[in-house]
């Protein structure tokens, strides 16, 4: 992999456009498994937004619209017994990985059925038997348990890589420069996925990073391979990943992508879709390259599927989508006893 | 003037600003944002990104340089986006900020405000819901002032925007929303000075914070009830204006104490052995403390209500001193 490979001005990376290439051997059944993946999160997150308006969500609610492809196509290239891990943006992450949308749902409304028993909320997702590690709300703090979880894997000779979402925001911060170091010092298999969605809540890239046009720059400056993609496109994020995590799985030390992308809607549900720190043009401008536009586009132009494929999966993701919901809905509060369980383990 | 508590704040930033140009805000979100709760709303627009700075997400790296700035004559005030993420910069405050004055021999010093929201607001989960007051206080160094009210506010961040030393100031975000009246003119509150916000003979509550209105709420209904309660906010938790709160107690012979903050260790359980060191003989009943419960707090809507303390727990712990369940 070309380490300088940048994006071209069309946004696409050149693995990009050479993956398209052999786009004509891609099996139907994968990417429309992709798209429905992304459309599963899409409609999820829009339902959350729905659910947060009638206060059944409460707290900090971060939607992941607009940075499908990246959780989606990551995910698609690891093992299920590899370790993700995120930021408190994980929705996204986490249904990807394959948790029941019912039971996330039941963890937005603090429900007992919830993931985590009601007791992490939206930001604090955890599934540990679909190795998903969690969702962390203090920005860069999760970035060394990454690389501890690499660690781990690494000392137990397993090989098992640990993928990082993170945004750009984090960048900046001493955790992530003190993990970035560890891991290329120790050589551990660990993939950092930098989701660069341009903005930190109001502060855009070019305001918080000396480095703002190429934050895999950091990761390099330790020796950390590093690769910018389009992360609006997810067979392109997919076709990266697959050799990334091959590479890092063969032992050859951590890797860090930086994958472009943009987040549609406000930070969190108390900032609008565009505040005064980016425009509605600018928002409209970017939404042009939605991650499920793109995909559709692809697919049908290449035949992988017809308009009927697509009218399918929006009733077949509407359908768990409201399921979801009504689990969540119709599930108990935890009791009150619980709020002393759990402090410390057994 | 009636205003809110946010308005409080920006004024005595805006008032101070005006008055020394030494003086500049630093932190996420605080210039064109207008902070993440709006506290310095207009500053970017009348001082300007030089005194209106807007960070990277780096609370220790920016902490660290306000305090470099600090020792070489500036004034900084750093603006945490919450108390939660104070624990990043806890290094440069503990190790630097509050040390540097004593291990100069006095040389140098280190005037520095730095205040953002502490406590809990509603189902943020458990790594954005931590009181931590008493972690600051525990510390030798530095000031600790949490205030309640607009006008205490507006008056008490003007004292420690003034003060040479290191002050954490504490806000809520439950808070800044919150209206009152705020003395007019230029005014400031002198750090340590308790003040009794509701005087009565029979028990003492010494609450601070979002906790004081809780306990105005209480002792108006244990009013009705035929229990007078004075109610002492210590405002600035270090140093602790020990004398009020004495003096009260030596007065209706009972105290409780109430703090959002976990029990175990908490700010409580220093006030009630400063109480009883100084008043022991005038105490009619041990010292009752209502507070946080001690687990990280939980998303879920009903165990966030009773991880936290509430009207009715204060009026029971106040019973609980007459032996009434
Ligand atoms: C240490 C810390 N400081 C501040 C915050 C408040 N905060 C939450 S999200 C955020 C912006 C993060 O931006 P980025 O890392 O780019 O992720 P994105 O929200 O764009 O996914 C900030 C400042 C925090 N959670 N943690």
């Amino acid at each position: 992999m070309n380490e300088t490979d940048q994006m071209n001005p069309s946004g696409q990376s050149s693995s990009a456009r050479l993956f398209i290439m052999i786009m004509p051997n891609m099996d139907r059944v994968d990417v429309l498994f992709l798209y429905r993946q992304m459309l599963l999160i899409r409609r999820f997150e829009e339902k959350s937004a729905e659910m947060y308006a009638l206060a059944k969500i409460a707290g900090f609610l971060h939607l992941y619209i607009g940075e499908e492809a990246i959780a989606v196509g990551t995910i698609a290239a690891l093992r299920p017994d590899d370790y993700a891990i995120s930021a408190y943006r994980d929705h996204g992450h986490c249904l990807a990985r394959g948790s029941d949308p019912g039971h996330v749902m039941a963890e937005l409304f603090g429900k007992a059925t919830g993931l985590c028993q009601g007791k992490g909320g939206s930001m604090h997702l955890v599934d540990a038997p679909r190795r998903f590690m969690g969702g962390y709300a203090i920005v860069g703090g999760h970035i060394p348990l990454a690389t501890g979880l690499a660690f781990a894997t690494k000392y137990q000779k397993l090989d098992l890589v640990t993928v990082c979402f993170f945004g750009e925001g984090a960048i900046p911060s001493g955790q992530a420069h003190e993990a970035l170091n560890l891991a290329a010092l120790w050589k551990l298999p660990v993939i950092f996925v930098c989701e660069n969605n341009r903005y930190g809540m109001g502060t855009s890239a070019e305001r918080a990073i000396a480095l703002y046009a190429d934050v895999a720059g950091a990761a390099r400056s330790y020796g950390i391979m590093a690769e910018r993609i389009d992360g609006m496109d997810v067979l392109a994020v997919r076709d990266v990943m697959r050799k990334v995590v091959e590479q890092v799985r063969g032992g050859k030390g951590p890797f860090f992508i930086e994958a472009m992308t943009y987040r549609f809607m406000g930070h969190s549900m108390s900032d609008p879709a565009h505040g005064h720190y980016r425009t509605k043009e600018e928002v409209e401008e970017h939404r042009k390259r939605d991650p499920l536009l793109l995909l559709k586009e692809t697919i049908l132009s290449t035949d992988l599927g017809t308009e009927a494929d697509f009218i399918q999966l929006e009733r077949e993701v509407g359908e768990v989508v409201t399921a979801a919901v009504k689990f969540a809905d119709e599930s108990p509060f935890p009791v009150l006893s619980e709020l002393y369980n759990d402090v410390l383990a057994e | 003037m009636l205003m809110s508590y946010r308005e409080a704040l920006n004024q005595a930033m805006r008032e101070e600003m005006r008055r020394d140009s030494r003086i500049f805000l630093i932190g996420e979100e605080v210039g064109y944002y207008q902070g993440a709760f709006k506290v310095s709303k207009g500053f970017v627009e009348e001082f300007g990104p030089q005194r209106v700075v807007d960070t990277p997400i780096t609370e220790a790296g920016f902490t660290g340089l306000a305090i470099g700035a600090a020792m070489a004559g500036l004034h900084p005030i750093v603006e945490l986006m919450t108390m939660n993420f104070g624990i990043l910069a806890l290094d440069q405050i503990v190790n630097n900020a509050a040390k540097i004055h004593y291990m100069s021999g006095g040389q140098l010093s280190v005037p520095l405000v730095i205040r953002g929201p502490g406590s809990a607001a509603h189902q943020l989960g458990a790594q954005h819901s931590q009181s931590l007051e008493a972690w600051f206080c525990h510390v030798p160094g530095l000031k600790v002032i949490a205030p309640a009210t607009p006008h205490d506010a507006k008056g008490l961040l003007k004292s420690a925007i003034r003060d040479n030393n290191p002050v954490i100031f504490i806000e809520a975000q439950l808070l800044y929303g919150t209206k009152g009246n705020v003395g007019d003119g230029e005014y400031t509150i002198p750090i340590g000075v308790a003040e009794v916000k509701r005087a009565g003979r029979d028990v003492t509550i010494v609450a601070y914070s979002k906790m004081l209105q809780l306990a105005l709420e209480a002792a108006d209904q244990l009013s009705r009830e035929g229990i007078e309660v004075e109610v002492i906010d210590p405002r600035t938790l270090n140093p602790l204006d020990l004398p009020t709160i004495v003096a009260s107690v030596k007065k209706t012979g009972r105290l409780v104490i109430v703090e959002e903050g976990w029990r175990y260790c908490g700010l409580g359980a220093q006030i009630a052995e400063s109480v009883y060191a100084a008043a022991f003989d005038y105490l009619d009943a041990p010292i009752q403390r209502v507070t946080g419960e001690d687990v990280p707090m939980p998303y879920s809507r009903p165990l966030e209500d009773a991880a936290l303390p509430d009207k009715a727990r204060v009026i029971e712990a106040v019973k609980a001193l007459y032996g009434v369940q």
